[in-house]
């Protein structure tokens, strides 16, 4: 008997710990709170750096960890659609629904690209709040990270001049971050890379990049040996080098078809943790892009 | 913002020295006073800059949208970087097209949006058809339980399902479905599937559910027929449940209990007469079968003697338990009840109740580096029991003493037949096993067996119209195999070809092949797990 009361009372006291609980939906967002919260909060993503984000599996699990969350930080551009509303529509936490206290839709304030004129899904799977994968670009990472600081410091007002240290803290180290991966991509300005489903439209208006072809015919088509032959020859005319692939999308196409033109395939990953020496956070992420996009230029 | 807050601290330090170097009390709190004013005026100020500066970031943010393409931003009024060098990106071409269409779409989209990006009703509406062949005789309502199954040779309309959804208010959200369908005869049939409000979030993992709702009974009973992994009803949910699945008006609490597993109590409180509840109050036959086939247990029902209190509503109650049991496999485990009178029997039958009992367990696999969730493997099974109290019964309905037509026999004295009261038990379960093989491509492979301990009334030797009847073909031993595949070529459509190998205890082997087609237009919310 007594047993069994400290085990349910072991289990009752299990998910709160003191420090505020932020769940983010994505690795990303998760990322950029821990440079905002440091040890004053803990910090969990929904999605898994190595899944599709667009189909994370709403497993009962997640309800729970909406549930005992004080800070939900969401990307706000239908990225997560297919998955997350009824899971927090279950949970039923003021605190994370939308309106609430620590509800954080990530790209407020963030210019969005691709927004589409009409919606209409005979053109593939479209966010009709236009391309999510925002967080490509560094910038928008200090508008997330403020957005964070915001609320953090609203909900733990004691920690509040931490988490403002830690958010200028990062958005002044992106800042120098930034113009050197600038200088890094400068040279391969206006090259044209390749990517599988057209989740990089903000890395390339960021670096200057041109990244306008892609495997998929349409957003969430499998590539058609039709289009596939198209854009080899499109490749070949613009002396396209690259194709980058997201690690959950099919390698063997990009490979086929960098066999047929001289490209080089590399893996890249929107989230920390998605690729190896990538696990470390935000800027360990954007290092490992930019540097692994001029070693195949460069090439 | 910093300026500010260095100035209070510089003023309360200097305030502290001169408290530190022998002032009077009443000037300190003359002093105190001030420095309180102090610090609300500049809060005020603060605060009045701060909104100025909200203002001017909308509007430089909405400059923006509506300008061409300057990708100028702010970020907490801190400018990261310097604008793109436009003249040498020979991209810029590319970057202007992109933004151009951004800017395009605002002023449209904008009447469509409301609160971070949902709109105030989200409507969706989905076609599920079939086409296809089956050796049986009696399809609907024979090898087909489901009142949405294919239920001809030929093609079937298994339904056209509006679907509306969104919050009401800050309290509820609210959700309808009503369903279009053409039977076999090729007469319309229009159906409220459910129509409920629920709480949005009441205090400690408490919900309520209102209105019309499938009863949270297993897996399969609260889905809607386009969510299931196969072309028709499992065997043991047509038999138990009914052709169109337990539903009806009634209320419904769940609790989400204070584990740090995901463990969920669920009790409905629903009427218990009606089509949609088939093992209880419900007055036809069994299933969608034809009105001329004999009723369940052979005696009608017309032992209804409504509702006097709780006990003769149907109370279902239901706990479900989740454990990740590695990061990809996910385990669900439920134990489902339903209780509630039925009206089997004659008028003055008395008290009779039915109870049924189901078990389930889901398991799932999906790849740590899936794509569009493939690929996956998942496994799904439910058992089910169900005892069914049927009420004495006496088919000399008019009194007469004499058989007259359509009137069951007992052939050992030539009389028309008087059923005693008993108790029938019959259980069942199904099992589907799915492997998502590469991404839009399903295979599924179900297996179902379903039967019923033999009931006096089916032993004894009763004739309809001189035909010995023998044992009752919706309670007999029955087992199907079905596989499938289905091809996904998004997620708004879907092709499924199945095929059936049904053996039934008294009529025989039948085997059928369907091709189910399906669209979805417009809003459709997130499935759960």
């Amino acid at each position: 008997m007594r047993f069994l009361s400290s085990f349910l009372l072991l289990m009752i006291a299990l998910p709160t710990q003191g420090r505020l609980n932020v769940v983010a939906t994505t690795p990303d967002l998760a990322a950029i709170a821990r440079e905002v919260g440091g040890s004053a909060v803990n910090v969990i993503s929904l999605a898994r750096p190595t899944e599709d984000p667009h189909f994370v599996e709403p497993k009962p699990s997640l309800i729970v960890k909406l549930r005992d969350a004080d800070v939900l930080i969401e990307g706000g551009a239908e990225l997560e659609i297919g998955w997350l509303p009824a899971l927090v529509d279950r949970a039923g936490n003021r605190k994370i629904s939308p309106g609430g206290t620590g509800h954080i839709k990530a790209n407020d304030g963030v210019r969005m690209l691709e927004v589409p004129t009409e919606l209409d899904r005979s053109q593939g799977d479209i966010h009709a709040a236009g391309n999510p994968h925002y967080l490509a670009d560094p910038q928008n990472a200090c508008i997330v990270a403020r957005h964070i600081e915001k609320t953090l410091c609203a909900l733990e007002p004691q920690s509040a001049s931490q988490f403002r240290a830690n958010t200028d803290q990062f958005v002044h180290d992106l800042e120098a971050k930034l113009a050197f991966w600038r200088q890094t991509l400068a040279p391969f300005k206006g090259q044209t890379v390749v990517g599988y489903h057209n989740s990089w439209p903000y890395f390339a208006e960021r670096f200057g990049l041109r990244i306008d072809l892609f495997l998929e015919p349409k957003p969430g088509l499998p590539a058609t040996p039709t289009h596939l032959a198209e854009i080899i020859g499109q490749m070949k005319q613009r002396r396209a080098r690259v194709i980058i692939v997201d690690r959950y999308l099919d390698r063997r196409t990009a490979e086929a078809v960098a066999s047929r033109t001289g490209a080089k395939v590399i893996e890249v990953t929107h989230f920390p943790g998605g690729i190896k020496d990538t696990e470390k956070g935000y800027v360990a992420l954007m290092d490992y892009l930019v540097n692994a996009l001029a070693k195949a230029f460069a090439r | 913002m910093n300026s500010y807050r260095q100035l209070i601290a510089g003023l309360i330090m200097a305030v502290g020295l001169c408290v530190v170097s022998g002032q009077q009390s009443s000037e300190t709190e003359q002093l105190k006073q001030q420095l309180q004013q102090l610090q609300e005026n500049l809060e005020r100020t603060q605060r009045e800059y701060q909104a100025q500066i909200q203002e001017l970031q909308k509007r430089v943010h909405d400059l923006e949208q509506t300008s061409a393409g300057a990708p100028a931003r702010l970020s907490h009024g801190q400018p990261v970087v310097t604008d793109l060098d436009k003249e040498s990106n020979p991209g810029s071409n590319w970057v202007a097209a992109t933004a151009s269409s951004s800017r395009g779409s605002a002023s449209i989209l904008r009447p469509l949006e409301s609160k971070d990006g949902r709109s105030y009703l989200d409507i969706g509406l989905i076609g599920t058809f079939a086409a296809g062949t089956s050796t049986a005789d009696d399809i609907s309502g024979g090898t087909q339980l489901g009142g949405h199954d294919p239920n001809q040779r030929g093609f079937t309309v298994q339904g056209i399902e509006a679907n509306f959804a969104g919050a009401v208010d800050p309290y509820f959200r609210a959700n309808a479905n009503v369903l279009f369908q053409v039977d076999e005869d090729g007469e319309s049939r229009l159906e409220l599937e459910e129509a409920w409000l629920e709480t949005l979030s009441l205090s400690s993992g408490l919900q309520v559910r209102a209105g019309e709702f499938y009863t949270e009974f297993g897996r399969q009973n609260s889905l809607h027929p386009h969510a299931w992994a196969f072309v028709d009803q499992p065997v043991v949910l047509g038999r138990f449940l009914g052709p169109d699945g337990l539903r009806n008006p009634g209320a419904r609490a769940s609790w989400l209990t204070p584990t740090p597993f995901f463990s969920e109590l669920l009790l409905s409180v629903q009427n218990s007469q009606g089509e949609t509840a088939s093992s209880f109050r419900s007055g036809g036959g069994h299933g969608n079968a034809d009105e001329s086939a004999l009723p369940l247990a052979y005696r009608h029902a017309d032992n209804d003697r409504g509702v006097d209190g709780l006990e003769d509503l149907l109370l279902s109650p239901r706990y479900a338990l989740s454990l990740d049991l590695t990061d990809n496999q996910v385990l669900l485990l439920g134990a489902s009840a339903a209780f509630g009178p039925n009206s089997r029997g004659s008028e003055d039958a008395g008290s009779t109740l039915t109870q049924i009992y189901g078990f389930d367990l889901t398991w799932k696999w999906k790849s740590p580096e899936h794509h569009a969730g493939f690929p996956f493997v998942s496994f799904q099974t439910e058992g089910l029991m169900r005892r069914y109290e049927a009420g004495h019964f006496d088919w000399d309905e008019n009194g007469n003493g004499l058989v007259d037509f359509g009137e069951v026999v007992d052939s050992t004295t030539g009389l028309p037949a008087f059923l005693a009261r008993e108790t029938l038990t019959d259980y069942g379960f199904y099992s589907q096993l799915l492997y998502g093989f590469r991404k839009g491509w399903v295979a599924g492979l179900r297996f179902e067996y379903s039967a019923g301990e033999t009931a006096d009334y089916e032993q004894s030797s009763l004739t309809l119209d001189g035909e010995p009847l023998g044992r009752d073909p919706l309670r007999s031993q029955r087992w199907r195999v079905s596989p499938n595949l289905t091809w996904y070529p998004s997620e708004f459509s879907k092709i499924r070809l199945q095929y059936n190998y049904d053996d039934r205890l008294v009529v025989g082997v039948d085997h059928s092949v369907w091709l189910q087609f399906e669209f979805l237009l417009g809003a459709h919310a997130a499935h759960r797990f």
